[in-house]
């Protein structure tokens, strides 16, 4: 068949556009992150005393700092690694920065605490729950970022699935943020990283197997 | 007609073929089929194709323009865009043929050579697919592809509703988008004179 008969095959199927890939981004990922809010709301809800914490307490704020801190530049990243001609661009020193904060984070809570009490704080009280309900929490915006990229065309498939898992990854990280209590960098810096890492390897695997096109 | 006008060109034809203007749609896939084709076969330098395949290769990179033009950021100029998928596509077919996966850009928006010769070419994927619809899909898809009707002149003729005669041609391409998906390693390449080929 010559190029110019299936021309005029797809002329013929015109009709059939679908909406901009941005859009049913944003619509998979309010589905995805209200899913995760209801399970979170059921599940556990926000801790007693967040809405003294939020205000008072830079340890938990500074949990969100981080949690936002990932999804928001994850988010960008996604969107535009959604298109062929697209890459990560400059946002991803945004993403970096969150690391960063957490070593400093980090230094900075061994300074004020004595060096008997760092294990108690890394260890808290949550650490199976952490590593759990993270992963649970990323799922559905997991599989709502997953689903958008499929409509979309990343050139890097493995790379977006990775991205992907960021994002969800941190929105699930900061559901389960409003409700531990454990606020320590030191117990951030090993519990939520290990419960990141497997979304995103996890997002990384999907990618490389469902968003080739 | 330099890069940028061009450029623009393509994006003007596109948002009007998205907004519905088939006949700006027309005109787009047939000059960017042109320029792939002068890329595509540039793409393959060196590794000794039958025209047959670079013509593969050239409906692969014009239907996936087709089912992912939602993607195209109606704000950016659409070139890169374009040229993305044809890189994409061009590594694939590369590496089923296990060959090397690097295939630069650089430059192949300034080809602009045009293939005219090659639009007489019967490319072999295509013809694959026609051949495992029924008689009923495959005279739709006759009558669109080879004759130029359009889908509600051809329901009229086959008794349909043209929402039928739509569903249909959509589902032959998303076949087709599939075997270019499926296709195996490794392919040994098809040699047969174009001439030869028909549609059916």
């Amino acid at each position: 068949m010559k190029t110019d008969d299936l021309i005029n095959v797809l002329v013929a199927d015109n009709a059939t556009v679908e909406p901009p890939v941005s859009r049913t981004l944003v619509l998979a990922l309010l589905a995805g992150a209200s899913v995760a809010a209801v399970l979170f709301a059921v599940m556990m809800g926000p801790r007693s005393d967040f809405a003294w914490s939020i205000v008072n307490s830079p340890r938990f704020i500074f949990k969100f700092v981080l949690t936002l801190g990932l999804a928001i530049p994850a988010y960008i990243i996604v969107q535009r690694m959604a298109r062929p001609e697209a890459k990560a661009g400059r946002t991803i020193w945004l993403l970096a920065l969150v690391p960063l904060m957490l070593a400093a984070a980090v230094l900075l809570e061994m300074y004020v605490l004595p060096s008997d009490h760092w294990s108690v704080y890394m260890i808290g009280s949550n650490a199976k729950y952490c590593v759990s309900f993270i992963p649970l929490f990323a799922m559905a915006p997991l599989a709502g970022a997953l689903l958008a990229l499929r409509r979309g065309a990343p050139s890097n498939p493995t790379a977006a699935g990775a991205f992907a898992g960021l994002l969800a990854a941190g929105i699930g990280a900061t559901l389960y943020a409003s409700h531990c209590v454990d606020d320590s960098p030191l117990f951030i810096a090993v519990w939520y990283t290990i419960a990141v890492a497997m979304i995103t390897g996890l997002g990384a695997f999907l990618g490389s197997r469902l968003l080739r096109w | 007609m330099d890069r940028q006008s061009r450029d623009n060109e393509w994006s003007e034809l596109m948002r009007a073929s998205i907004a519905g203007d088939g006949a700006a749609y027309k005109r787009l896939l047939a000059d960017l089929s042109r320029t792939l084709r002068a890329t595509v076969r540039r793409g393959f330098a060196g590794v000794g194709v039958s025209p047959n395949d670079v013509e593969d290769v050239v409906q692969e990179v014009v239907l996936a323009i087709h089912t992912k033009r939602h993607t195209w950021d109606q704000t950016k100029p659409i070139g890169p865009w374009v040229m993305a998928i044809a890189r994409n596509k061009l590594i694939d077919d590369l590496r089923r043929r296990g060959r090397r996966t690097e295939v630069s850009i650089d430059g192949m928006l300034d080809v602009l050579e045009a293939g005219g010769q090659d639009d007489a070419i019967h490319a072999s994927d295509l013809r694959r697919v026609l051949a495992n619809l029924n008689d009923r899909q495959r005279d739709i898809v006759q009558a669109v592809a080879v004759d130029g009707h359009t889908a509600k002149d051809v329901a009229e003729r086959l008794g349909m509703t043209e929402v039928a005669v739509r569903v249909a041609l959509h589902r032959c391409l998303k076949t087709l988008a599939q075997t270019y998906q499926d296709k195996p390693v490794h392919e040994t390449p098809i040699q047969k004179s174009p001439l030869q080929e028909t549609i059916k």
